[in-house]
């Protein structure tokens, strides 16, 4: 009767489970020993001299320079919180404005050019208006994270809106179900599963758009790490900059992917 | 629970619709009687939904009026549930206008009454289609609801939960009686259910025959009043075998 268990695919039912979770960390595992070992033949093979192109030994020895000095968790902390308040403050007015967007067809006919044109612009863009507006430290990154993650967010939620199946609203209209409460009850939820997918893309825009924000007007963070490496001409502490950025961007992703295990968003990813 | 039928009223006068040029519903009179169980049959795009979303008040008509009094409710043939909403959550949309007090008695009896304890929480997607309708059956009579439309509210279930789905409602309607205008394209489902069946001509859609089956529910479609009933509509549709077509072969 329980149909949950019989609709499990068959490679996701619990014999096949043990031999799927070695491939799951076997198989990537493979790849990346692969991707070191063509790193380092690279640089044995002097392709690029030395200065340009850090071994993985290099590599490793500045990590551990960087962890002693103590700059390394100092800049983590600073371009989450960055990344974090940029990104909180896009999504807390992009998820609105694309809900309202959605419903009203007329203001999307009328908004709808100015956002996709403000879509196009690259957030490096802005640069120059950040520092002239926000001077230095946290709020110029801040802003330029805010206008790479607002307008991808608003539109994508404006879009899902739109694409609500009309049996919602004629059930809604059957149940009294009127204004606010048909925002907050119908439409929000049923386009809550496409909001999280959409976070997750805008999230990563944002994370590799810090990198560029901070090369400017900060004085620590991870892309000014990277900055002042390069400024130095140490590119082995620039790639353990880049090591970590990768490694934080996709932890974040396996954070925000745990928001599509919610029970009352499920069904968005199971038909 | 609701004990007064009386107050529940639906007709339409001289009802007609149009999409742009094409002309789904022409001078349509129809009035259904507090409790009555009306059954709409026609082929597949003869403006049945149209119909239906005029009575719910969905689509204003273009000319003719509605008259409707009550609680009306649709049952659609499928995915009208919420999917973000577990089956009491769906359930209790029902009862969103009623008393507070009595929801959790009225919710426990809903769900015994569609026979699926042990799934009170569950999704709708990891419910059987045939278990769906059965939580859309519960939501829609839940609470003070006076008159039920049903968009062929089968006809998306594989046939044997069709049949049973029959019954099921029939004995649903038995404990908690309400005015029903079912659209179906199936015979069989119009003759098994029906106090009254209307059978539609195509486009632009008339009532082109009214059949009254008196036998009391639940009945069999191999009843006698059902086998006359089915004679009559497939005459209708110019689907019946007479013996001169027998003859011939």
């Amino acid at each position: 009767m329980n149909k949950t268990d019989e609709s499990l695919p068959l490679h996701l039912s619990p014999i096949f489970q043990r031999p799927q979770r070695m491939k799951a960390i076997g198989l990537p595992l493979v790849v990346f020993i692969c991707f070191l070992a063509t790193w380092w033949f690279a640089c044995k093979f002097n392709i690029f001299p030395s200065y340009a192109m850090p071994s993985p030994m290099d590599v490793l020895k500045s990590f551990k320079e960087e962890i002693v000095a103590g700059r390394l968790v100092n800049d983590i902390v600073a371009s989450l919180w960055r990344v974090f308040i940029g990104f909180f403050i896009s999504a807390a007015l992009a998820i609105p404005a694309g809900l309202w967007l959605g419903q009203h067809a007329a203001s999307r006919q009328a908004f709808l050019p100015l956002l996709n044109f403000f879509r196009f612009l690259s957030p490096l863009a802005w640069i120059p208006f950040a520092i002239l507006w926000f001077h230095i430290g946290d709020k110029p990154a801040v802003f330029l994270i805010f206008m790479s993650a607002f307008f991808p967010l608003a539109l994508a939620v404006m879009s899902a809106v739109a694409t609500i199946p009309t049996i919602y609203f004629r059930v809604a209209y059957d149940y009294n179900y009127k204004g606010f409460e048909l925002l907050t009850k119908v439409t929000f939820p049923a386009v809550l599963p496409q909001i999280i997918t959409s976070l997750r893309v805008v999230y990563g825009i944002a994370w590799v758009v810090i990198v560029a924000a901070e090369m400017v007007g900060c004085q620590d963070g991870l892309g000014y790490g990277i900055w002042e490496a390069r400024n130095g001409l140490r590119l082995d502490s620039a790639v353990c900059y880049m090591v970590i950025i990768g490694l934080l961007g996709m932890g974040i992703d396996r954070l925000l992917v745990q928001l599509t295990k919610l029970p009352n968003v499920r069904w968005g990813y199971e038909r | 629970m609701k004990d007064n039928q009386l107050t529940s009223g639906l007709s339409l006068q001289n009802v007609s619709h149009a999409y742009g040029e094409v002309k789904v519903l022409q001078n349509l009179n129809l009035t259904v009687k507090p409790g009555e169980f009306v059954v709409l049959v026609g082929p597949s795009g003869c403006g049945k939904t149209t119909l239906l979303n005029l009575l719910s008040g969905y689509l204003q008509p273009q000319s003719g009026s509605v008259h409707r009094e009550g609680i009306i409710r649709t049952v659609y043939q499928q995915d009208g549930l919420f999917p973000w909403l577990t089956v009491t959550e769906n359930i209790s949309m029902g009862l969103r206008l009623a008393d507070k007090s009595r929801h959790k008695n009225e919710l426990r009896e809903l769900i015994e009454l569609i026979h699926l304890q042990g799934f009170e929480n569950h999704y709708p997607h990891q419910l059987s289609g045939g278990m769906r309708q059965r939580v859309e059956l519960a939501r829609v009579i839940a609470g003070d609801s006076d008159i039920l439309l049903m968009d062929e509210p089968f006809s998306a279930l594989d046939y044997q939960t069709r049949l049973r789905m029959r019954l099921e409602l029939v004995r649903l309607l038995q404990k908690r009686p309400r005015t029903v205008v079912f659209v179906t394209h199936d015979i069989e489902e119009a003759v098994q259910l029906a106090d009254r069946v209307l059978v539609l001509a195509d486009r632009p859609s008339y009532i082109s025959r009214e059949l009254q089956i008196t036998s009391p529910r639940p009945r069999n479609t191999t009843d006698d009043t059902a086998v006359e009933a089915t004679k009559a509509i497939l005459h209708e549709f110019g689907l019946e075998v007479t013996d001169n077509d027998k003859n011939k072969l």
